[in-house]
């Protein structure tokens, strides 16, 4: 991996290991010691072998790699998705079968419900019980998603750091794909848009699926923005404390949740309501096949946004009533 | 978790052994199902293996199946390869009338799944349970109109032969 090249170059650059480690770097600093380097140098060894340990470790939790995916976790804790997502949530997921049955595929979800993501939680126990956890399906994910105490648990679920790299990587693995390319934009809309898909001009999706040459398959979720009143994206708010370019996050969301009140960047989350969420996924597109050899990826994005905001507003078109469904 | 349900059913053993044993009818009597497909080369008995999925609560769950017990007109149960554990039978017994007692046994559940696993089970048996009783209504109901279009067949073709 890019990141594990550019730390053991960094780790050899200090003098470590290429696993930058502090136990291996053991012997550097004592040969150091040993020549006469004094008491100041030494502890500007361990020092910076501690930091660069630090370092590793923050790294870590910030990136995933497919590996880290664990079947066995999974189908284990199928049982307490099931009860999360039939019980409190009342979940349907419709059409799984457009999902083709082996290979790599692009799914491309809407997001909604903020940090707490229930749609995620009820399309991956879909996906795992319709086509078994032996299937590999990857999620792609913010890196601070995955830095959070969560984060543990959605690397063993196949959740990955969103990147090109990774995403490529999964696909080049066989591997069916969950991208949102709203992320924590789309996933942050004022209820009020609850019904609106925002992909916020993000058409990362569609150059994918045509460098890999793999189907997109559009999936369509409702119910998620009612689980919190969802009231700003909070976008200038990220803007003006600059976390747009130092944590690459667009937005500091501002709502009305469980069990805090107001809640401002829902960085611990929140209780979502029992909101109803259905799950549609449709047919899958070829991006040659129906725009040509040459697509215009433009053309293909505004086909996708259009189907996929058509099947949220038949879905919107069904429910009754907010979070009763 | 186990579920256990029967019924009685007025046809001969062999009319529903050989009702349960083509694949292609388990879409038009089972409850809540929404695949069962053969998977592999071998379409019916001991070794036949089916890719099935029955809907409870907001999943489709099943898994690859493969018959695990085959003893003509009597039983025939299987066992999970793949996805959620679960173990099935068939149990037919001829009764003095010449019916058929038919029962049907389901065992499911995810080792190791704890806590979770068990208020699972508790919370999808009531919805699995009317599954196999409704799959039983519509079984019998199935079979029975199979055996009087068989009658009434064997009936013309009676007739048929004294005339000509």
């Amino acid at each position: 991996m890019a990141d594990e090249a550019r730390l053991a170059e960094h780790a050899r650059h200090n003098g470590g290991s290429e696993d930058g480690s502090l136990r291996a770097r053991l012997p550097t600093l004592n040969g150091i010691s040993r020549a006469g380097g004094g008491v100041v140098s030494a502890g500007r060894g361990a020092a910076g072998g501690i930091a660069e340990e630090v370092r590793r470790r923050l790294q870590r939790r910030l990136t995933a790699n497919l590996d880290d995916r664990d079947p066995d976790y999974i189908r284990e804790n199928l049982a307490l998705t099931w009860l999360l997502t039939t019980v409190w949530f009342r979940g349907e997921v419709r059409n799984l079968g457009n999902v083709p049955e082996h290979g790599p595929v692009l799914l491309v979800a809407n997001h909604s419900g903020g940090n707490m993501t229930p749609d995620t939680l009820l399309f991956t126990l879909a996906f795992y019980t319709y086509f078994g956890v032996e299937r590999p399906f990857y999620q792609l994910a913010h890196n601070l998603v995955l830095a959070s105490p969560v984060g543990q648990i959605l690397r063993r679920y196949g959740t990955v750091t969103a990147s090109p790299e990774n995403a490529q990587r999964a696909l080049d693995a066989g591997a069916a794909l969950l991208v949102y390319p709203g992320g924590d934009w789309e996933v942050h809309r004022p209820v009020w848009e609850r019904n609106k898909l925002d992909f916020a001009g993000r058409k990362g999706f569609v150059r994918l699926a045509l460098d890999a040459g793999v189907p997109i398959v559009p999936v369509v979720s409702i119910g998620g923005q009612e689980t919190a009143l969802f009231l700003s994206h909070g976008g200038r708010l990220a803007r003006a404390l600059r976390v747009d370019r130092t944590l690459r996050l667009k937005v500091i969301p501002i709502s009305l949740a469980l069990p805090w009140g107001l809640n401002v960047g829902d960085l611990l989350g929140h209780i979502p309501l029992p909101a109803k969420l259905t799950v549609e996924v449709l047919a899958p597109i070829d991006p040659r096949e129906q725009f040509g050899e040459q697509p215009d990826v433009d053309e293909v994005y505004d086909h996708v946004t259009t189907l996929m905001q058509e099947t949220l507003e038949t879905l919107a078109a069904e429910r009754r009533f907010p979070v009763v469904g | 978790m186990r579920l256990n349900e029967s019924i009685v059913i007025s046809a001969p053993p062999k009319l529903v052994w050989d009702y349960l044993a083509e694949p292609s009818n388990y879409l038009h009597f089972m409850s809540g199902i929404t695949r069962w497909e053969v998977a592999g080369e071998q379409r019916t008995g001991l070794g036949a293996r089916y890719r099935m999925l029955i809907r409870v609560g907001s999943a489709e769950i099943g898994g690859l199946i493969e018959i695990v017990e085959w003893h003509e007109q009597r039983d025939m149960a299987w066992s999970s390869v793949l996805g959620v554990d679960q173990r099935g039978r068939w149990r037919l017994r001829e009764l003095d009338d010449g019916r058929t007692r038919v029962e049907f046994r389901y065992a499911y559940g995810v080792a190791g799944s704890g806590i979770p696993g068990w208020i699972a089970e508790l919370v999808s048996a009531p919805q699995l349970g009317g599954h196999l009783r409704r799959s039983l209504r519509q079984l019998k109901s199935q079979v029975e109109h199979e055996r009087l279009r068989a009658e009434a067949a064997r009936r013309r073709g009676d007739r048929a032969a004294a005339a000509g």
